[in-house]
């Protein structure tokens, strides 16, 4: 009963796989159809020789470090304060994850024109109180700005799951250890740290997952701009297929995409494996 | 769980807590608040659009304007579809797969992991292409069938870890009972199946309804949810800060209040199991 959904996953991986392989190796352009020809390695050689290649793959990282950063480290944090007893914990815990659940492109054009917008943004608004010029956000300081949105989304998924890992710290360990006199520092990086390995490693490979292909938030807010200043590799791969209609180029572009997620997906995949088995 | 808390920190605590838990969640608040603002007020500094009268007129507007209504249905169709079409194909495989594990049952599981791992933009270009050859851009059906597969290793995951917890000894008593296997599968096994089937539905329509790779990509206007709708206001629209929050605010109300009574299954869902 397993084989049905085997096989379509099988097919859904490979078939369309295949065919972005096959198409990188060719010159190919939609708006020149049926002149395909052989192109050995060239598109890969054009693709990994433009300046934009080397930006986009830094941003990418950039763009995936940033966000796993402020994600994991304002998750621990919030993770701890939450969990203390205090009043009205569930409607804060309500309002802290509620980004989640709004989609890429609301938050990304809400963020964009509500806030960083350098003249009716409440930003600006902010800026202009306190006798500050307005901040340009989108052009100035693009990738960061970008960052922000996404770790915006992402900051309630690790606090909600560190939250939950927590729960299940033994308080009576805790307690001990206070009363023996271990400090606040002491007991979280002895006790509460190693308790929520597991879950940080897991918090850190999901968003990984899902961080190396942000899209909307790009393609709504800067358009990729200015220049290639916030474009990460998904974000290049679409611009030089559909925007350019270099099917082979991108499809080079898509494989090298592919590749890279597979060097840190082995990586993960080892890390999480590890941590199943316990 | 008694802990001693002074009334000072416990003070602390609250303050703190409260205070981050609303910026955080102010940007929803704020969109919600000028979403019901006339244009012209929804563009002064915050204190004025306070003070500002309150209209519905932005709605109004956006349903006249741009049909919000086919796009919210067509979000509909697409995420109840592809749930749907998911479950019924992982429902199967995650039963026997939990049932009756085989030496290469974890292996499997890794491996339909791992596919959630391919980035999209890696099959972009065929997918977009055979999209184009059978005339599938733009459509329902083609849209079903993409985030079918992008969210079925999560929903086999998912089901896997729910259905593990079913203890096989049930069965056995039910079997020595007399049950017979049609007996068993409707009255013993169901019910504790549901609340699983039940979570996974609810975090995969959350998924689908806020899918903002394919949506964008495999259409245009006929089939398109609303990531692709409220994508239309990126610019100059944009602008128009009543309208484009109105838009906003309904396209992203029903998956918040779905999300809400969600949050338990939705740590164990997207941690696939690892985190309960």
């Amino acid at each position: 009963m397993v084989s049905p959904a085997v096989i379509l996953l099988f097919l859904w991986m490979i078939v369309p796989l295949g065919m972005t392989l096959y198409f990188s190796f060719l010159r190919y352009n939609l708006l020149m159809p049926g002149m395909e020809t052989w192109a050995g390695f060239d598109n890969y050689y054009y693709f990994v020789n433009q300046p934009a290649f080397w930006s986009a793959l830094t941003n990418t990282l950039l763009l995936v470090g940033g966000v796993l950063c402020i994600t994991t480290v304002g998750g621990i944090a919030l993770a701890l304060l939450l969990d203390q007893p205090f009043k009205g914990q569930g409607i804060v815990r309500v309002m802290v994850i509620a980004p989640f659940f709004v989609m890429p492109t609301v938050s990304a054009l809400v963020w964009k024109n509500m806030f960083m917008n350098p003249v009716n943004g409440m930003f600006a608004h902010i800026a202009k109180a306190l006798g500050m010029q307005p901040y340009d956000f989108l052009s100035q300081a693009p990738l960061a700005s970008i960052i922000l949105i996404v770790a915006w989304s992402w900051l309630p998924f690790a606090t909600l799951i560190l939250l939950t890992a927590l729960q299940s710290l033994d308080r009576e360990q805790m307690e001990a250890a206070e009363m023996d006199g271990a400090s606040w520092f002491n007991r979280f990086i002895h006790l509460v740290l190693p308790h929520l390995t597991r879950s940080i490693t897991v918090v850190i490979l999901i968003q990984t997952i899902f961080l190396l292909s942000v899209f909307a938030e790009i393609l709504v807010t800067t358009n990729g701009g200015p220049g290639t200043a916030s474009t990460n590799l998904p974000f290049l791969v679409y611009a030089q297929s559909l925007l350019n209609y270099d099917v082979g180029g991108g499809s080079a572009g898509g494989i090298i995409a592919v590749i890279l997620a597979n060097i840190v997906a082995i990586f993960l995949m080892r890390m999480i494996g590890r941590n199943l088995e316990s | 769980m008694a802990r001693k808390t002074s009334p000072t920190r416990q003070a602390v605590v609250t303050i703190a807590a409260w205070t981050i838990g609303f910026l955080i969640f102010f940007p929803i608040l704020w969109i919600i608040i000028l979403s019901f603002k006339s244009e012209g007020d929804a563009i002064r500094t915050p204190l004025q659009v306070l003070m500002s009268d309150w209209t519905l007129q932005s709605y109004h507007d956006v349903q006249e304007r741009s049909n919000y209504a086919r796009h919210f249905w067509n979000s509909v169709i697409i995420s109840l579809g592809s749930t749907a079409l998911a479950l019924v194909i992982a429902i199967p495989a995650a039963w026997s797969m939990a049932f009756v594990p085989g030496r290469r049952t974890k292996d499997l599981l890794m491996w339909m992991l791992s596919t959630k791992m391919m980035p999209a933009v890696g099959v972009l270009v065929p997918l977009y292409l055979l999209f184009r050859d059978f005339r599938l851009l733009d459509t329902h059906i083609g849209l079903i069938g993409v985030l079918t597969m992008v969210n079925l290793p999560i929903v086999i995951w998912m089901l896997y870890t729910y259905f593990k917890e079913i203890p096989g000894e049930i069965l056995e008593a039910a079997r020595v009972d007399g049950a017979s296997l049609r007996h068993e599968i409707i009255h013993v096994l169901t019910p504790m199946a549901i609340p699983g089937i039940a979570s996974t539905l609810l975090l995969n329509i959350i998924l689908a309804w806020n899918e903002a790779f394919w949506t964008l990509q495999l259409t245009t206007s006929k089939a398109a949810p609303l990531t692709q709708f409220i994508a239309s206001y990126s610019s100059p629209e944009g602008l128009f800060y009543a309208k484009l929050s109105a838009a906003s605010t309904m396209a992203i109300a029903p998956i918040l209040i779905l999300g809400w009574f969600s949050q338990k299954q939705l740590v164990r869902g997207l941690t696939f199991g690892a985190v309960k």
